[in-house]
C-alpha cells in the first residue's frame, strides 16, 4: 500500500524546498486532488481492467544518480548521432546526459522550472497540467504533485528540426526498487515539425514504476509524429499519459508499441480544438509471459471538421493481458467530425485475457463515426501452408506475427525507428 | 518410396478414409482420380500432416522412416511436398522471403549450409523461368492478391525450389485455363526424374493429358476400388464414374 506519511513529507519537502519556481500551485492543486481521489481501484471505470494501486510501493526516486555515459550508449536507439538526445534518469531530466545538436532559434531545450519562469512563462503557464481536465485519477494526480525536474521543449515558428527528438527514461534499479514521476511539455509552433520518439530501459533487477506525463500541444500548420516504444523488463511497470492537444489546424501522428514489461497503462489523449484537425493514432502490443497492457486512448472533438483515425492491433499470449478502451467524443459545434476506430486482437493462449471497448460519446449530429473491435486465432490455414513447406512451427508462428504487425510498424515513418522496433519484436516473438 | 498400408482416417469423427493401400516407387506417376466427395483430398492432408485429420489404423512409410511419425515440417524435410488445392493467402509475409526460408530450412536439417542471397537469386530466375512466372509476383505477399492461375503456377515454382523426392499435387488443375494447365504440366514434367516421384490428384482426365501416369487409380468412398494403366483415365472419361462405382458395396 500507499505510504500518505512518507508522500506527505516528501510533498512538503519539495513545496518548501521549491517554493518560488513557479509550478508549486499546480503542485498543491495535485496533491489536494490527489488526497481527494486517491488512487483508481477496479471500481472506477477507466481502471475497471488495470490494477495499479500495488505498484506504489516502490520508493520515491531521490536527487542524485550514478547514471554514466555507458550506461545511456547501451540503450540508445539507432539514428541516435542525428538526434537530439533528452534523457530523464529516475524521472528527472538531467540536461548533462542529454544532447542537443539542433540550433536555438530552431528547438529550444529548457528546464520547466526556468520554462516557467522566464520568457516561457505565459505558455507554461497556459498549458501545463491542462491534463488534468481530462484525467482525474489519483495517479494523473500524483505526477503533477510532484513535478519537480521536468522538461520544456519549444519548436519555432516555421522550423523542422533537422534532428528528431528521442526521449529515454532511464530508471536505476541496480540497488532498490524506484518510483520515477517524468514531466514534459512541448510546445510545437505554428508551421513547425517535431518527430519524436520516447523510449523505457530499467537498470538492474528491482521493480520500477514509471509515472510519466508528457503534453504535446500543436498550433496552426504544425506537424507532429510521435513514437512510443516499450519493451522493458518484466518488473518494469509504467503509467504513460501523453496529452497532446491541437489549438491550431494541425497534423498528428502516434505510434505505440508495447512489447514487454509488468503492468503497462497508456493514456493517449488528443484534444482537437481547432477546425480541420488531422489525427492518427496506431497501436501494436506483442504481448507475453505475465505482461498487462492497457492503451486508453482519448479523442475528444471540439470543433467542427475533424478527422481522425485510430489502429491498434494486438496479440496476448500466456498470461498476458491486453486492454483496448476507445473512447471518443464529439462536442456541440464539432459537426462534421469523421472520427474512424479499429481494435484488433489475436488470443494466443486460454491463459491469455483480451478486453476490448469503444466508448462514443456524440453530442452533434452531422458526424461520422465508426468503431470495430474483433478477437481471433491465428490463421490455422497459414500456419499448416508454412509448415508444409518445411517451416518449423515456431518459426511460421514469428512470421505470421511479423505480418500481422506489419500494417501498424509501416507507420512507423523513420526508417531507423522501424528497423529498430522491427528487430526488438523479432527477439521478442523469438524468445521462447 | 512410399507405401500406404490399411490407412483409416477420421475428419470430425466421420471416417473418410477406409482402408487404403498404395505403393509408389521413384521415377513413377500415380494419379488418383475419384467423384467428389470419395476421399481423394483427404488422403492428400493425411500424407501431408495436416493436424484436424486423425488417422485412426494404418501406417505409412516414406523413404523407410514412419511418416505419420514426423511433423508437417518434418515431412516437407525429407522431400515430400504438397501442392495444395487451395493455397492460402498470407498478407504480409513477402513471396520470396518464405521460400528462401523455405529452402534454407530444408537444407539445414539436410546438414547443407544456407544459400547466400546470390546463389538463392540465381537458383530462383532458372526456377521462375520453368513455370513462366513473373518476378512481380513473388515481391508481393504470399499468394495475395493472385488469380487462381496464378496461385497454382506459385505452388508450382516451390515445388520446383524445393526439390522434393514425392510431389503430391492436389487438384492442381482445377480452375486453371489451357494456358496454365501447360505451363503447370510442364513444371512437373521438367521434375519428374527416376528418383523422383509424382502422385497427382485430380477429378478430371485432362492434366493427364499432359502429364503421362504409369499407373491410375480410382477412389471411392474412402478406398481404391480400380487400379490400371492410363488407359482407366480415359475410360473413366469416356464412360463416367458410374461403370466403377455401380456395384460397389458401400458397407463393404
Amino acid at each position: 500500500m500507499i505510504d500518505l506519511t512518507y508522500l506527505n513529507d516528501r510533498f512538503e519537502h519539495l513545496q518548501q524546498a521549491s517554493a518560488d519556481d513557479g509550478i508549486a500551485v499546480i503542485r498543491k492543486n495535485s496533491f489536494d486532488s490527489f488526497n481527494k481521489t486517491g488512487l483508481p481501484t477496479y471500481r472506477t471505470e477507466d481502471w475497471k481492467y488495470t490494477s495499479i494501486s500495488n505498484l506504489f510501493d516502490e520508493s520515491f526516486a531521490q536527487a542524485g544518480h550514478t547514471i554514466t555515459l555507458a550506461d545511456l550508449d547501451a540503450l540508445r536507439m539507432p539514428g541516435h548521432h542525428k538526434a537530439n538526445e533528452l534523457v530523464f534518469v529516475n524521472g528527472r531530466f538531467d540536461a548533462t546526459l542529454s544532447n542537443i545538436l539542433s540550433t536555438d532559434d530552431e528547438l529550444t531545450v529548457l528546464s520547466l522550472k526556468d520554462a516557467a519562469k522566464g520568457e516561457y512563462k505565459d505558455l507554461v503557464a497556459r498549458y501545463l497540467n491542462k491534463s488534468s481536465e481530462y484525467m482525474k485519477d489519483g495517479v494523473h494526480a500524483l505526477n503533477g504533485a510532484f513535478i519537480e525536474e521536468g522538461v520544456f521543449v519549444y519548436i519555432h515558428k516555421g522550423k523542422t528540426p533537422q534532428h528528431p527528438l528521442y526521449i529515454y527514461h532511464i530508471l536505476d534499479g541496480r540497488d532498490h526498487p524506484v518510483m520515477a514521476q517524468p514531466r514534459g511539455l512541448i510546445y510545437v509552433a505554428e508551421n513547425s515539425r517535431l518527430q519524436l520518439t520516447e523510449t523505457y530501459a530499467t537498470l538492474g533487477v528491482s521493480d520500477s514504476f514509471c509515472n510519466g506525463v508528457l503534453e504535446v500541444v500543436v498550433d496552426q500548420n504544425a506537424y507532429v509524429e510521435y513514437y512510443k516504444i516499450q519493451n522493458d523488463k518484466s518488473n518494469a511497470s509504467q503509467v504513460s499519459t501523453t496529452h497532446i492537444t491541437q489549438i491550431g489546424r494541425s497534423y498528428v501522428h502516434t505510434v505505440t508499441v508495447t512489447l514487454n514489461g509488468g503492468v503497462v497503462r497508456n493514456n493517449m489523449n488528443l484534444v482537437l480544438d481547432a477546425a480541420g484537425n488531422e489525427t492518427h493514432l496506431y497501436g501494436l502490443y506483442l504481448l507475453k509471459g505475465k505482461t498487462h497492457a492497457d492503451n486508453h486512448t482519448m479523442i475528444d472533438n471540439k470543433q467542427p471538421n475533424c478527422f481522425s483515425n485510430q489502429l491498434y492491433k494486438g496479440i496476448a499470449d500466456d498470461f498476458s493481458t491486453a486492454v483496448f478502451n476507445g473512447k471518443i467524443m464529439v462536442q456541440p459545434d464539432a459537426q462534421k467530425t469523421n472520427s474512424f476506430q479499429s481494435n484488433k486482437n489475436i488470443l494466443l493462449s486460454d491463459n491469455a485475457t483480451i478486453n476490448t471497448k469503444p466508448q462514443l460519446e456524440i453530442f452533434a449530429d452531422d458526424v461520422k463515426c465508426s468503431h470495430g473491435c474483433t478477437v481471433g486465432q491465428l490463421d490455422e490455414e497459414a500456419l499448416f501452408y508454412l509448415r508444409a513447406r518445411g517451416i518449423p512451427k515456431d518459426k511460421a508462428e514469428v512470421l505470421l506475427l511479423q505480418a500481422y504487425a506489419a500494417d501498424v510498424l509501416a507507420h512507423i515513418k523513420p526508417m531507423a525507428i522501424r528497423a529498430y522496433v522491427e528487430k526488438l519484436i523479432y527477439e521478442h516473438l523469438s524468445i521462447v | 518410396m512410399l507405401s500406404i498400408k490399411n490407412i483409416h482416417a477420421n475428419v470430425e469423427g466421420k471416417e473418410i478414409l477406409k482402408g487404403i493401400n498404395l505403393e509408389i516407387k521413384a521415377g513413377e506417376v500415380h494419379a488418383i482420380m475419384g467423384p467428389n466427395g470419395s476421399g481423394k483430398s483427404t488422403l492428400a492432408s493425411v500424407l501431408a500432416g495436416r493436424e484436424q485429420y486423425e488417422v485412426t489404423a494404418g501406417e505409412v512409410s516414406f523413404l523407410d522412416k514412419d511418416l505419420l511419425e514426423l511433423s508437417p515440417e518434418d515431412r516437407a524435410r525429407e522431400g515430400l511436398f504438397l501442392a495444395f488445392q487451395y493455397p492460402v493467402e498470407i498478407p504480409g509475409v513477402s513471396t520470396t522471403n518464405f521460400i528462401k526460408a523455405a529452402v534454407n530450412e530444408k537444407r539445414k536439417y539436410h546438414g547443407l549450409e544456407p544459400l547466400d542471397s546470390v546463389s538463392f537469386l540465381k537458383i530462383m530466375k532458372e526456377k521462375m523461368k520453368l513455370v513462366e512466372i513473373d518476378q512481380s509476383l513473388l515481391s508481393r505477399s504470399i499468394n495475395e492478391g493472385f488469380s487462381g492461375g496464378e496461385k497454382k503456377r506459385n505452388e508450382i515454382f516451390q515445388m520446383a525450389m524445393l526439390e522434393p523426392k514425392l510431389a503430391i499435387l492436389d487438384e492442381t488443375d482445377s480452375g486453371l485455363d489451357i494456358d496454365a494447365l501447360r505451363i503447370v504440366a510442364n513444371g512437373i514434367n521438367k521434375l519428374h526424374s527416376p528418383e523422383r516421384a509424382v502422385l497427382v490428384i485430380t477429378h478430371y482426365q485432362r492434366l493427364l493429358d499432359y502429364i503421362q501416369p504409369d499407373y491410375v487409380h480410382v477412389l471411392y468412398n474412402g478406398r481404391i476400388v480400380k487400379s490400371g494403366t492410363k488407359e482407366l483415365a480415359l475410360e473413366l472419361e469416356e464412360k463416367g464414374y458410374d461403370f466403377i462405382t455401380e456395384g460397389v458395396d458401400l458397407n463393404a
